[in-house]
């Protein structure tokens, strides 16, 4: 099951929420869709996302991933660990894995987003 | 993320068309992800390519290559009619041993590389990649006619299992009455594995020692489950698709459909040295390959060596001081050697080693070295 705490998009995005300050990465399904994570781009702080639009690219062995903000907002942190390790989105996706941290624009596109049971449900049927 | 569409993602509606090997139900049961490639549906993965790839290259993998073409020709002019087809002289090998070679069309464009084994004094085995297996028999039986030489298409009925790796010959040595440290790189010898008679080259397509295992088509279930058993005390894994990409690319091995194609001849490919323009008698492409030997090629293969960030892949275009030179015919990140690596066709002038390039990634130029091939070699015994 996957953290209760969190939401999820149907493109496999997590977001953890603390204030206004929102967490994102991608998930267990995610990462073991991809395989062994060889490269993650990321964007720089300072930069502003829309929700739903591009943000970064994950890349596998194989392939390469377009990643999907879940709220629009200011890019305020980048998790410059995954440049030399970008193992940790297998290794823990939910954690030492997170990508970006955004400044939540619009608190209301969080309700638009599945809770852990939606998400769960959506990768059953998956 | 966008769900990772990699190269050959199998939908459920084509799984349905597509040939399956004899080890079908052991990849299932062992848990691989499976892919279409080359009309097949094979094993891209098992436990993951960055873990498989480094087995390999440490101790031993195992590979279903089922999906290989099987080609038999016999007959009293075999060796003539094969080198009238190919761009190689088969006659010159010795019974036992294998060369490397291509068939080409009358234009010099590569239809498949091909390695093709000297079985007898008649008697040769010409394998061909698994997309190309049709075309090539179709095309190989029609260049012996008017010689007294048959071809005998065995792609479906064969198994071909492979070991590679430093741990392989220790991992099949008590499997197999084959004598081993007899068997040379490029040899091939019949004999027994796991007492199931076949044939046993020493060759791959990973840049380390290894062998290949052709057995008749029912019995590779057989030969796999003998090597498992053996390689389960030796830490050998079985490994996919994934992983012999990565381990051809390191080794700077050309894949058909990537470096190679019918738009491109062996000249191109930095693979002239293996059309013997010197054999006697005719062969099929011979004019226009003594033309590109004679005026040189048009583009160059060259092996880039990715300096700044992010991935070369196939499709991206080759920059010299910002103007476009070439396209990445294969890239990936490299597992040896922690950098990305990529091979692909520049202007000739652009191919010398050490040259600074710039690959297209996403818009943006990302620098690249030339560096020779291979990227990798494995260390040899000494003299």
């Amino acid at each position: 099951m996957v953290p209760k705490d969190l939401r999820y998009t149907k493109d496999h995005e997590w977001v953890k929420i603390d204030g206004d300050v929102a967490t994102i990465g991608v998930t267990d399904y995610a990462a073991n869709q991809l395989g062994d994570v060889v490269f993650v781009d990321l964007p720089a702080v300072g930069k502003t996302v829309d929700q739903f639009a591009t943000f970064g690219v994950v890349e596998s062995v194989k392939a390469v991933s377009d990643l999907y903000a879940p709220v629009a907002g200011e890019i305020t942190d980048v998790n410059t660990e995954l440049g030399a390790k970008p193992e940790l989105v297998n290794s823990d996706p939910f954690g030492e894995g997170w990508m970006i941290r955004v400044k939540v624009a619009d608190a209301d596109q969080l309700a638009g987003l599945l809770d852990a049971a939606g998400y769960e449900q959506l990768t059953a049927e998956g | 993320m966008t769900e990772p569409r990699g190269d050959g993602d199998a939908g459920a509606s084509v799984a349905e068309q597509l040939h399956e090997t004899a080890l079908i139900n052991v990849h299932r049961a062992a848990g691989a992800r499976l892919i279409e490639f080359g009309g097949w549906l094979m094993p891209v993965q098992y436990s993951g390519i960055l873990e498989e790839h480094r087995a390999v290259r440490e101790r031993a993998g195992l590979f279903d290559l089922s999906h290989m073409g099987e080609l038999f020709v016999d007959g009293d002019d075999a060796g003539d009619a094969l080198a009238a087809a190919l761009v190689t002289d088969p006659r010159t090998l010795a019974v036992g041993r294998a060369h490397y070679s291509m068939i080409c069309a009358p234009d010099g464009g590569i239809i498949d590389d091909l390695i093709v084994y000297r079985l007898g004094p008649e008697g040769f085995l010409v394998v061909a990649n698994a997309g190309n297996a049709t075309v090539v028999s179709d095309e190989l039986a029609t260049r012996l006619g008017g010689w007294r030489a048959v071809l005998d298409d065995r792609s479906l009925a064969t198994s071909l299992v492979a070991i590679q790796g430093p741990a392989a010959a220790s991992v099949l040595a008590p499997l197999t009455d084959v004598d081993l440290d007899a068997l040379r790189y490029y040899a091939i010898a019949e004999g027994q594995v796991a007492g199931i008679q076949g044939l046993v080259a020493r060759t791959g397509y990973t840049g380390e020692d290894g062998f290949e295992i052709f057995v008749d088509w029912g019995r590779g279930p057989e030969v796999w489950a003998a090597l498992t058993k053996a390689r389960a005390k030796a830490g050998v894994i079985p490994c996919g698709l994934g992983a012999r990409d990565t381990l051809r690319l390191e080794a700077g091995m050309p894949l058909y459909g990537n470096e190679l194609d019918r738009e491109t001849n062996p000249f191109e490919a930095g693979l002239g040295r293996v059309v013997k323009l010197e054999k006697p008698g005719d062969f099929v492409g011979r004019a226009a390959l003594e033309k590109v030997a004679r005026e040189g090629p048009a583009k160059r293969l060259a092996g880039l060596s990715v300096t700044g960030r992010g991935i070369a892949r196939h499709g991206h275009r080759v920059l010299r001081d910002g103007t476009p030179t070439g396209f990445v015919t294969s890239g990936t990140h490299s597992p040896t050697l922690g950098r990305p690596i990529a091979m692909g066709y520049v202007a000739p002038t652009d191919a010398e080693p050490g040259t600074i390039l710039a690959v297209e990634i996403r818009e943006q130029p990302v620098s690249a070295e030339v560096v020779p091939l291979p990227f990798y070699k494995r260390e040899r015994p000494g003299p």
